[in-house]
């Protein structure tokens, strides 16, 4: 009972008040980034405080999001909310759309403008070379390596429906990430992939967008979807920006910030405001991810000791609880995090927040603590245990004042072990827009920019070094003199 | 005084000991002694109820040995083993005064008891702050055996005390031992493999083999009256004990 009145007090600690606040999310790649910026400005203009959670991940995420409240609105493209979200069969109207959406708590703003309907992109000389011009040209080559994006290879308006229709049967077809495959495709280890047609990557590295002869790929038109109980003045102020922004205006704000590596700048131009200056900023910048980062290391980690030292002394017993315990906080550590995120947010309680990130780390940290626990306690000698006994301790005493003791450097290296992985794993909290030293590394790998990673790799590896440093320091403390003496 | 009625004791479906009365009369030195495997520490282990034997009962001065009286008879009883079982993490006074701690006697008593206990062990005082691995292994067992008599127990069980101690520290404890055991005249049962430590120590000797008593008495009784061939030649086999 204490240990869970302790979880709830963390959980509250980390997820502060944002009561006022209109929470803007965005999709994981440049433009949905931009976007949400312009309504961040626009939100601000009209006299709300507004935060933006950059870079939550796919479709369904930022959409279970914003129906669990945990963002008040999102960009999003009316292809993807008729196949994907409201999964129709037949291509819906902009006020069939509304309806629907409607009925699901959702409101859809007018279109911005533009159509960022999805392409397949290849660079220049070699499309030249074989002479592929339209998609229907790709049947000749059915060698081609293909690297397309995790979502379009899943996605009902994506690669299976697309092959199918243009009866294509290609052979090597793989998942890359979005960012990553044009660097493949400039290296030429891909020769194909998919991308958005407003992509500034795609004039940056020279690339041709195949013709859709066979107009496979619906409008891709952005909106911006909102929480039905978003205040009014707020849409209005969301409503203005209907039709303000071309194709054109959108790759050219794209290509902006990609080349400054800083999205709010590119936001700022569409208003045509002077961006202020980003000197200085960086140290800032870096401090406030490695504290935000420190807090969800700290705050998992705290909680993974309270219950993976008592799962431990449990688990030292043999006995089939015991094989559940290893077996099952085993079994947790296979499950890819990124599926763990995915899993736990669409869950009551969890969405898009800190709670979440802090117990999918909470979950990743077990293993070593409960298992190095067991361990100790089971390689202390018979002779020892049955001195403990014999002396006429109760069995609780035995564990406090002998066991545990005996035990401590074994349990604390356990602890230390989690500790270490869960600086690096930490970083993934920036997928569900949590922020921490993730975030530099997956905007720098959307934007291609090793700098940006680097923003977010050097302090997070700095930090691992401290983390063993200050465990190491803690050794002394910790594990009595009569144990680290050399016999 | 120590009664075991019928008691045995089966692992699995080894037998460690066979259906057995025995008595350790009050204020008495007992040895129990055989080859390995005779069955001899369990009986130690069955006292102290580290054990729990699958017939029969075991009275303590006629209390009888059960999970809810367990705690409080331990208590009452020392146990020293033959590698001394001292808790590496604490220094040697710490060994000692654990179980004092844990019931919250008076600081003052505790000190005084053990000053006596140095004393009466022949236990340098300077070396009480020393942790385990900074003992010599004759100084463990005597830290093991002040650790045992801290409470003041009517009964000490010792399980080859000084079996893991080279000879010259051997017959320096044995002496030590001896004199302890005179001073305090307590109900003490001995384990040992060693005739000869036995016939030391001990007036009365149980000698056992595979999980049977063999024969007890007197050294003399075993060495004029052997019960049996085993009785005769386990004695033989013990060279030097026409010296006692």
């Amino acid at each position: 009972m204490k240990s869970l009145l302790m979880l709830s007090a963390i959980f509250a600690f980390c997820s502060t008040a944002q009561a006022e606040t209109i929470v803007v999310g965005s999709k994981k790649f440049t433009e949905s980034y931009v976007l949400a910026e312009i309504a961040k400005i626009a939100l601000q203009n009209a006299g709300f405080t507004v935060e933006h959670k950059p870079g939550m991940g796919g479709t369904i995420i930022l959409w279970q999001a914003l129906r669990g409240g945990e963002i008040a609105l999102y960009p999003e493209y009316t292809g993807t909310i008729g196949e994907e979200i409201l999964k129709a069969k037949e291509p819906l109207t902009l006020d069939e759309m509304r309806g629907m959406l409607r009925q699901q708590g959702a409101g859809m703003t007018g279109e911005l403008g533009f159509n960022n309907t999805y392409a397949l992109v290849m660079r220049r000389d070699r499309a030249a070379k074989l002479g592929i011009h339209k998609i229907s040209d790709l049947r000749r080559y059915p060698q081609l390596n293909i690297g397309l994006t995790h979502e379009f290879l899943d996605r009902q308006d994506g690669w299976a429906p697309l092959s199918a229709r243009y009866g294509l049967q290609m052979q090597n077809v793989r998942g890359v990430d979005h960012a990553l495959g044009y660097a493949a495709l400039a290296n030429g280890s891909i020769d194909l992939k998919d991308a958005y047609s407003t992509d500034a990557k795609i004039a940056e590295y020279d690339l041709v967008v195949l013709d859709d002869d066979l107009h496979f790929f619906p409008q891709y038109k952005a909106v911006f979807l909102y929480r039905l109980n978003t205040d009014h003045r707020a849409v209005a102020a969301l409503e203005k920006l209907a039709g303000t922004l071309d194709e054109t205006r959108m790759t050219h704000l794209n290509a902006e910030a990609e080349r400054t590596k800083n999205y709010a700048l590119a936001a700022a131009l569409y208003f045509g405001e002077k961006p202020e200056g980003v000197a200085g900023e960086l140290a800032r910048k870096i401090g406030r991810w490695t504290w935000r980062h420190l807090e969800l290391v700290g705050a998992s980690l705290f909680l993974a000791v309270a219950v993976g030292i008592p799962l431990g002394i449990r688990a030292s017993r043999p006995g089939p609880v015991s094989d559940f315990i290893l077996a099952a906080t085993g079994v947790i550590q296979t499950i890819p995090s990124l599926a763990l995120l995915a899993l736990l947010v669409p869950l009551p309680f969890f969405g898009i927040s800190a709670v979440t990130a802090i117990f999918a780390l909470f979950l990743y940290s077990l293993l070593p603590i409960v298992r190095n626990t067991a361990t100790g306690l089971q390689d202390i000698p018979t002779a020892v245990r049955e001195s403990a006994a014999a002396l006429g301790l109760e069995p609780r005493a035995q564990l406090w004042k002998v066991f545990l003791p005996l035990a401590s450097r074994t349990i604390l290296a356990g602890i230390k072990t989690s500790a270490i992985i869960n600086v690096g794993t930490a970083t993934l909290s920036a997928l569900i827009g949590v922020g921490g030293l993730g975030e530099p590394i997956i905007s720098g790998l959307n934007l291609n920019d090793y700098s940006t990673i680097l923003q977010g790799a050097i302090p997070a590896a700095l930090l691992a070094l401290l983390v063993q440093f200050v465990f190491d320091g803690l050794d002394r403390v910790i594990i009595p003199r009569g144990l680290r003496l050399k016999q | 005084m120590i009664e075991l009625e019928s008691v045995s004791k089966k692992f699995g479906t080894t037998t460690a000991l066979h259906q057995t009365d025995l008595c350790f009369a009050t204020g008495k030195t007992t040895a129990l002694i055989g080859p390995s495997g005779c069955g001899k520490s369990t009986i130690l282990r069955l006292i102290i109820g580290l054990l729990e034997p699958n017939t029969g009962t075991i009275r303590i001065e006629g209390q009888a040995v059960s999970p809810s009286a367990i705690l409080a008879l331990r208590r009452r009883i020392g146990y020293v083993i033959q590698e001394g079982g001292l808790f590496a993490h604490l220094t040697a006074a710490q060994n000692v005064l654990l179980m004092a701690k844990h019931l919250h006697q008076p600081l003052g008593q505790m000190q005084t008891r053990l000053l006596e206990l140095c004393e009466l062990t022949h236990f340098p005082k300077n070396a009480l702050t020393r942790y385990p691995v900074e003992l010599s292994g004759g100084q463990r067992q005597r830290v093991s055996l002040m650790r045992a008599l801290m409470l003041q127990p009517s009964v000490l069980l010792l399980d080859e005390p000084l079996g893991a101690l080279d000879p010259m520290v051997r017959a320096r404890l044995q002496d030590d031992l001896k004199e302890i055991f005179q001073r305090l005249g307590q109900t003490i049962v001995l384990v040992t493999h060693d005739m000869a430590e036995a016939a030391f120590f001990a007036n009365f000797i149980v000698l056992l083999n595979e999980g049977c008593v063999v024969q007890s008495g007197t050294l003399d009784d075993l060495r004029n009256r052997p019960a049996s061939a085993f009785v005769r030649d386990f004695l033989h086999a013990q060279r030097g004990l026409a010296a006692i």
